[in-house]
């Protein structure tokens, strides 16, 4: 299993991510810098949090025309894994790949904080090591986490099951107390209708060892860890 | 003669005039008298405060790096540096909050970038007048700071936020920054080798923050905001790309030095840079620098304080490797100027000469000022006995919860990303935060302190207080203090009462630091922190401190943990209510002598802490501070959500039932550990000769002192998590 670590200029959660994949997860590891229209064999990429370009215009508006976008738009074509966390999950709306937009949180506030996510689908390559309506203690970082999407949108999702993580209290309940930032439906990840590209605001990468708080985030990496041994497999 | 306004303008006096003039047998023409301005002012030269500042001790067996550097680096072990400094940007914050605190944080992140090392953790170290007045200056401020540290991701772990009526003008804003590097790829900003490039890497050079030290060494009037432009505005995307290039830089050998372009931009990077190495010159060229404007005069170019800057020196011959570096970040860079061996910074327009200096003369010519300090007259005394007794301690402990100084800072640090480098292993919120050092098991406990109302009632004590609070604060995390950075802010040197401050605070704060066997590595001066001569703050020494623990699975929180635990009280109480919280809050005003400070037995409590914490014993500790052992066992309940029960409190005489509550005697802490491990800490405590005494077991859902008061979890959050809303 390869991982491929996106680095755009402004990126800061690739080190981080990089660190869950190489020593604590021990998979095979590789920066992709934006500058490269090459995603190396990546199996799985990974967009990372950070200010790609500095966001100044609006989060991931630059960086969805970065070369590396190109290779990635066409990974996700083929069904290769994408997976957009944090600026990455903005990038990702920005660039197509999923539906809706992050607006600024409605708080108007930056927020860091651990939230609980109520984990819907247990059936993606993403999430296999979830059990069902399980509960994980995920950080988030942003000042733009607010999923927002028109109606329409929001129903198709709901009806194909694109919901993936939804912000919760710690016994599960959506509710609007456990919503950090304003996000419709309480959304704090989504797939494409495939499954193979996954966007989330919170940062699982900040919680795969018990010194820093949890490891929750683990499961999500090792589910992807797992399901390309599987494919490997069979 | 030069006219007066002139003068004026540069913020030099006739005096220092005369002496460039006599140093330079000749008129400095304007260029120059701006350089040696900026570099005369007190920002820049420590004129009024360097006497002082040499009697603070800064060695120890840890230290590598001293103060007159960028930022001080001890040795943690493993082959792993910590480098810090901690530094104001009080005068641009008072104008324009959210920019003038950004760019705190941005200039202290490249202080310890020029060392080499990758910046690990932020801390802020704030003061305001009361809420809601100042709330312009609060939400600016944390807004500013939240936009530069997230966006740049660098975790802020940690600081203070005090509220007083003495900040209202004066708000005080103090940045500091660690980083780690390895300690043989340490780096000093020392322009080595005659010949050697002088490349100027990041933003254009823009006409902002011109005269931004002169203006940091006045007093602040009713004209002060037509020097907003002297408040400089920050890039955070820019400085990442400068971060990551030094980084990749200082792999390379071609480089021989970083320094950070800050207060004065270029022309006291350049003469810091030379100015540390004996003989050594530079030779400038403006035309060379990029610009962001047209029509930039050379004087501009010398003055600017656009941020995002860094010069490097580069070995001759290498440029190009450096600039590969750069443009791989998108980062412009221009070879400016070159080395030279002949003690002069030159600076040419082209072909047109502009400015030829002594760097001897920019970077230790400004004549130190002879100020007189004389004893202010006695703050306000307490008469203890004439105080009334305490009511109801629940009442009590409710209100000072809810008191903005004491609250929840979690509305404010929860804007702060905490976490960015999986190293927060102790997040905000608790005594002081640590950051893993990653690949070893060493943590490393970070924190900044100062109680400025002690300092007031007694600088000299109070210093020591700072001293002694902080190194609790490391402590309480299991870890062992190791080093301090200092923010000295005070008033209007000028002022015999101020200058006695200054001195009374150096005096203490050496005193603790040789007692506590603590150097102090870097650091910085904040003067002038009054408003046209009226409401001057107190004076307010920030320690900012480090501390090493071996193995981070060790470390200690504050909060309780678990159900049946043993709540003790390490250390002795007294009938300290001098200058307290409990005063201010309880009775309405400030006075007393600060709570007495005994160094021999702070060390012999800390000793005892860090042996019972190395042993295993404890499964909490926490600092007890402003609010005294009540509001610290209520933040131990809160932190870990488990309550206490604990019998009666009936104080022996002649410690009154106030002071036992809500006394501020220090060198106290508040633990908890399973009965089991009763013994091992009791006979720890007598080896050590420490008291220990027990307050209550761990459990329930609430506080409760029998048939004194009973407060449930949820009232005591709900008042100390509104305290700031």
């Amino acid at each position: 299993m390869k991982f491929g670590v996106v680095v755009f200029p402004g990126t800061w959660s690739d080190r981080d991510c990089g660190w869950v994949i190489d020593q604590v997860l021990g998979a095979e590891l590789q920066y992709l810098w934006h500058k490269d229209a090459d995603l190396k064999g990546s199996d799985c990429v990974i967009l990372p949090g950070g200010f790609a370009y500095g966001d100044y215009l609006r989060t991931g508006a630059i960086a969805r025309f970065a070369p590396v976008m190109e290779k990635i738009e066409e990974f996700a074509d083929r069904g290769g894994l994408v997976w957009g966390i944090c600026n990455g999950f903005q990038i990702l709306c920005e660039a197509g790949l999923l539906p809706g937009a992050l607006i600024r949180n409605a708080s108007l506030e930056y927020r860091c904080q651990w939230t609980n996510l109520a984990v819907e689908r247990t059936d993606l390559q993403f999430t296999s090591k979830c059990t069902e309506r399980e509960v994980i203690r995920v950080p988030i970082s942003h000042g733009e986490g607010n999923y927002f999407a028109d109606p329409a949108t929001l129903s198709r999702l709901e009806q194909r099951g694109q919901v993936v993580f939804r912000y919760c209290d710690d016994t599960g309940h959506v509710t609007n107390n456990a919503n950090p930032n304003g996000s419709m439906h309480n959304i704090a990840g989504i797939v494409n209708a495939r499954g193979n590209v996954l966007g989330m605001m919170p940062h699982p990468e900040r919680c795969a060892e018990a010194e820093l708080g949890g490891t929750d985030g683990l499961k999500l990496f090792r589910s992807v860890a797992e399901s390309a041994m599987k494919v490997l497999v069979s | 003669m030069v006219d007066e306004r002139k003068l004026r303008e540069v913020a030099l006096t006739p005096e220092e005039y005369r002496v460039i003039v006599e140093e330079l047998k000749r008129a400095p023409n304007e260029v120059e008298l701006g350089m040696l301005g900026v570099l005369w002012s007190e920002h820049c030269s420590y004129k009024s405060s360097k006497a002082l500042l040499r009697r603070l001790p800064s060695t120890s067996p840890a230290v590598i790096q001293g103060p007159g550097e960028n930022a001080g680096a001890v040795n943690i072990g493993e082959g792993w540096a910590a480098v810090f400094k901690i530094e104001s940007h009080n005068h641009p914050s008072a104008i324009e909050p959210y920019q003038g605190a950004a760019t705190g944080v941005g200039g202290i992140i490249r202080d310890v970038i020029a060392m080499g090392a990758r910046p690990i953790a932020l801390l802020d170290s704030l003061r305001f007048g009361p809420l809601p007045a100042s709330s312009h200056h609060v939400e600016g401020v944390v807004a500013g700071i939240g936009w530069y540290g997230n966006c740049i991701g660098i975790p802020t772990v940690g600081g203070e936020v005090y509220f007083d009526d003495c900040y209202a003008n004066n708000p005080l804003v103090n940045a500091m920054c660690v980083g780690l590097v390895r300690v043989d790829r340490l780096m000093r900003a020392r322009a080595e080798g005659t010949g050697n490039s002088l490349m100027l890497v990041g933003a254009d050079t823009g006409r902002d923050g011109i005269h931004g030290a002169s203006f940091a060494s006045l007093e602040l009037d009713e004209t002060s905001s037509e020097r907003r432009p002297a408040v400089q505005v920050g890039n955070p995307f820019l400085e990442k790309l400068l971060l990551e290039a030094c980084m990749d830089l200082a792999q390379t050998d071609a480089v021989v030095a970083i320094q950070d372009l800050g207060a004065a931009g270029l022309t006291s990077s350049v003469a810091e840079c030379a100015g540390r190495v004996p003989g050594a010159g530079a030779h400038i060229d403006v035309a060379r620098v990029p610009r962001r404007e047209r029509g930039m005069s050379p004087y501009h170019v010398m003055l600017s304080e656009s941020q995002e800057r860094m010069l490097v020196v580069v070995e001759r011959g290498r440029e190009a490797e450096v600039e590969t570096i750069f443009d791989a970040w998108d980062l412009t860079s221009a070879v400016i100027g070159h080395v030279t061996d002949d003690g002069y910074l030159t600076i040419v327009d082209g072909s047109v000469d502009v400015a030829r200096l002594p760097v001897s003369l920019l970077t230790d010519g400004a004549p130190p000022r002879r100020l007189v300090g004389v004893a202010s007259e006695q703050p306000p005394g307490l008469d203890i006995d004439a105080l009334p007794p305490l009511v109801d301690a629940g009442a009590s402990l409710l209100r000072l919860l809810a008191s903005p100084n004491l609250s929840s800072r979690r509305g404010i640090f929860r804007r702060y990303d905490q976490m960015v480098g999986d190293a927060t292993v102790i997040p905000p919120g608790g005594d002081a935060a640590m950051l893993r050092v990653k690949g070893t098991r060493l943590g490393l406990a970070v924190t900044t302190d100062c109680n400025s109302r002690y300092c007031y009632l007694d600088p000299h004590l109070g210093a020591q207080l700072a001293v002694a609070e902080a190194a609790r604060n490391i402590v309480a995390t299991g870890a062992h203090p190791l080093a301090v950075t200092d923010c000295l802010n005070f008033a209007n040197p000028d002022r015999p009462e101020v200058y006695w401050e200054m001195e009374e605070t150096v005096a203490g704060l050496a005193h603790a630091c040789r007692a506590l066997d603590l150097p102090i590595v870097s650091g910085n001066v904040s003067l002038y922190n009054d408003s046209s001569g009226e409401s001057a703050i107190y004076p307010t020494p920030v320690i900012g401190m480090v501390g090493l623990i071996h193995d981070y699975g060790k470390r200690l929180s504050a909060g309780l943990r678990s159900e049946g635990d043993f709540v003790l009280l390490i250390g002795s109480s007294h009938n300290d209510l001098g200058g307290t919280e409990y005063l201010k809050v309880e009775h309405g005003y400030v006075a007393g002598r600060p709570p007495a400070l005994d160094l021999a037995r702070e060390k012999a409590v800390n000793r005892l802490v860090l042996a019972a914490a190395e042993n295993g014993l404890l499964h909490s500790a926490h600092d007890c501070a402003e609010g005294g052992m009540l509001v610290a066992l209520a933040e131990c309940c809160l932190l870990g959500g488990v309550g206490v029960r604990c019998p009666a409190v009936r104080p022996e005489a002649p410690l009154r039932m106030d002071a036992a509550f809500f006394g501020e005697s220090p060198s106290r802490y508040v633990v908890s550990l399973s009965s089991r491990a009763m013994p091992e800490l009791q006979s720890l405590a007598r080896r050590h000769h420490v008291e220990i005494s027990l307050l209550g077991l761990a459990g329930g859902d609430s506080i409760e002192f029998e048939g004194q008061f009973r407060l449930s979890l949820d009232e005591i959050r709900q008042a100390w998590e509104g305290g700031l809303v």
